[in-house]
């Protein structure tokens, strides 16, 4: 940083290329030495108008430019755009249906918080847990491409259930990889649970109080990590959650107390890590048999949906939050006349700045990591000297070693 | 005002009771109330969608009196181009924090498309600006005391008075002209 801007506030903006999680969003920050003073975020630098093209293609071609919505939630977003069709249309799905739903929907939870969470090793400087974390997550992508054919766009959701069955034959390699997953979810406990330097670093930064939380309508583990019981599974009955049953994870639950920091997001992550688990394990025990489609014809499904004049909303807990779509379908054609879509990061773009005001420079890679946040963003800062009216850009690996410096100061 | 979320203690309204709260208070300027029953899983478990319309003139009042009666989480704000008006649709959820208690209340306001106003819910729920900002950009509506009317997706290139959601004949044209533009400026290079 320049020597000369110690008293006055200066900006710098970050992006569009995140500091963080390779996606573009733009942040102005303006500092005062190292201080954050304020915040200010930028989108829109991939808006790629997908719901304006959806507003121009028929339900059954939405499926999978909505899977194409997000490279990590190629389930969620789906998965709410086929229940706001069924919702609008009043199409039932089938029992069976409903929790191979649930199998695929916590495998991506546990691939999407895996991720992240090595990503998050990484901003701080273990690169060595960022291995382990994504060597057990290869697991459940294998797994994934095992059950569907493909590692992420699985392509398994269709309107009124979903495309391909889990079979008898498939159950023993389910079992192999859950057992494996439990086995790298103990190590992974440790080195993030156990480990003083994570714990020096992530307590008390980024913090998003329970009011600002509620406020800003913050979800997903965003909101729970702030104690906010937000979570579509529990709240509200849909697939075959309501059967199952899936219990609020806020980080009072392992440690006894709230303190919305980076720290307690790492907790709810990690234990909803094992949660997703023992609901795969749940689902693939109690599944009923019967049809996985409630109408496996789609030129007859489409016609159904052409009559129809009517609206309907789907929701669902993305790995980041809810995720709601809107469809309104005019009863003149099978395009849907309205399709709405709101990803979850949307809703977490707003508690960033009261997390970043007050923390540092070298914390933002973290703290802004730690709403894991996904809008498919860009990796360089340009820092705009406000007192010498000097240009100077940081680009992201400065940014990096600022952050993985800051933590070894603290180890030393 | 205090964001206060109902807690498990406090008594919760059954559908048909909120949909009279509001009944209660704005008599006729509710337009039409629906209330839609779902079932999932094997057990049936029910989900609950409330669907109201509301008059425009009542629908700051509306948002405050809902916060009075329990702090609601605001999902979006969708928005429909009927033609002569444009259908705004905010998607709130009530109750989150208690096992599938949860109820999803859609509230539709319509708003002329001559004069595409409506008021800020900033004031009660500030979680609502990204999309009052997105209305503002996408739609052209104009949001009243918004505390920040910058664009938000939109490029800061991209015409005045263009709303790619608008489904009038005019954006089209403009929306044509500017694909056509960013063609042929490919081409030159």
């Amino acid at each position: 940083m320049s020597k000369e801007t110690t008293q006055t506030t200066y900006q710098i903006p970050i992006g569009p290329i995140h500091p963080s999680l390779k996606e573009p969003v733009m942040f102005k920050f303006d500092i005062d030495g190292e201080r954050i003073v304020d915040v200010d975020v930028e989108l829109g630098h991939v808006h790629r108008a997908i719901e304006w093209t959806g507003m121009r293609r028929n339900p059954i071609q939405i499926i999978y430019l909505a899977e194409r919505i997000c490279g990590i939630c190629s389930f969620v977003h789906p998965l709410a755009f086929c229940r706001a069709v069924e919702n609008a249309c009043e199409i039932d799905v089938p029992e069976r249906a409903d929790y191979i739903r649930v199998v695929h929907g916590e495998l991506e939870r546990i691939c999407s918080h895996l991720l992240w969470a090595g990503v998050a090793a990484h901003e701080i400087g273990f690169d060595t847990v960022l291995f382990l974390t994504w060597e057990v997550r290869e697991k459940a992508l294998d797994l994934t491409e095992y059950l569907t054919g493909n590692r992420v766009t699985k392509a398994i959701l269709t309107i009124g259930g979903v495309r391909r069955d889990i079979k008898k034959e498939h159950h023993a390699k389910i079992n192999e990889t859950m057992a494996s997953l439990k086995e790298g979810y103990k190590k992974l406990a440790h080195a993030f649970l156990d480990d003083k330097t994570v714990k020096m670093r992530s307590k008390g930064c980024g913090v998003l109080t329970y009011d600002d939380a509620l406020k800003l309508c913050a979800v997903g583990p965003t909101a729970r990590g702030s104690g906010v019981k937000k979570d579509v599974r529990a709240d509200q009955p849909y697939t075959a959650y309501g059967d199952i049953g899936v219990d609020y994870i806020t980080p009072d639950v392992l440690t006894g107390e709230v303190n919305g920091d980076v720290y307690d997001r790492i907790i709810v992550r990690l234990l909803e890590v094992k949660q997703s688990i023992d609901l795969i394990e749940k689902a693939i025990d109690q599944m009923p048999a019967g049809d996985i489609v409630s109408e496996p014809k789609i030129p007859k499904l489409l016609n159904q949906i052409k009559k129809i004049e009517g609206e309907g909303i789907g929701r669902d807990e993305a790995p980041r939050g809810e995720v709601i779509h809107y469809v309104k379908f005019d009863g003149k054609s099978e395009t849907p006349y309205t399709w709405k879509v709101r990803a979850s990061t949307y809703a977490n773009v707003l508690p960033w700045i009261p997390m970043l005001k007050g923390d540092q420079i070298a914390d933002i890679p973290i703290v802004a990591a730690s709403t894991d946040p996904c809008m498919s963003c860009t990796n360089r800062v340009a820092v705009i000297n406000n007192a010498t009216n000097k240009n100077y850009m940081l680009n992201k690996e400065t940014l990096h070693n600022l952050s993985v410096m800051k933590t070894r100061r603290m180890i030393h | 005002m205090s964001a206060k979320k109902t807690e498990k203690t406090e008594k919760m309204l059954t559908p048909e009771e909120v949909v009279k709260y509001f009944k209660d208070e704005f008599k006729t300027k509710i337009k039409s109330a629906e209330i839609k029953r779902r079932t999932t899983g094997s057990k049936k478990k029910e989900f609950v969608n409330i669907w109201i319309k509301i008059d425009r003139s009542i629908f700051k009042d509306f948002v405050k009196h809902l916060c009075n009666l329990t702090y609601p989480h605001l999902a979006v704000a969708c928005g429909n181009d009927l033609g002569k008006t444009i259908e705004l649709v905010y998607n709130f959820s009530i109750y989150y924090g208690n096992h599938l208690e949860e109820l999803s209340l859609n509230v539709s306001v319509d708003v002329p498309k001559a004069k595409p106003e409506i008021e800020t819910i900033c004031d009660w729920i500030p979680g609502a600006l990204i999309t009052e900002r997105e209305k503002q950009e996408m739609l052209g509506i104009k949001v009243i005391g918004i505390p920040d009317e910058r664009r938000l997706f939109l490029p800061e290139d991209f015409p005045e008075n263009v709303y790619p959601w608008r489904k009038d004949e005019q954006t089209k044209k403009e929306l044509e002209k500017l694909y056509k533009n960013l063609h042929e400026g490919a081409k030159k290079k």
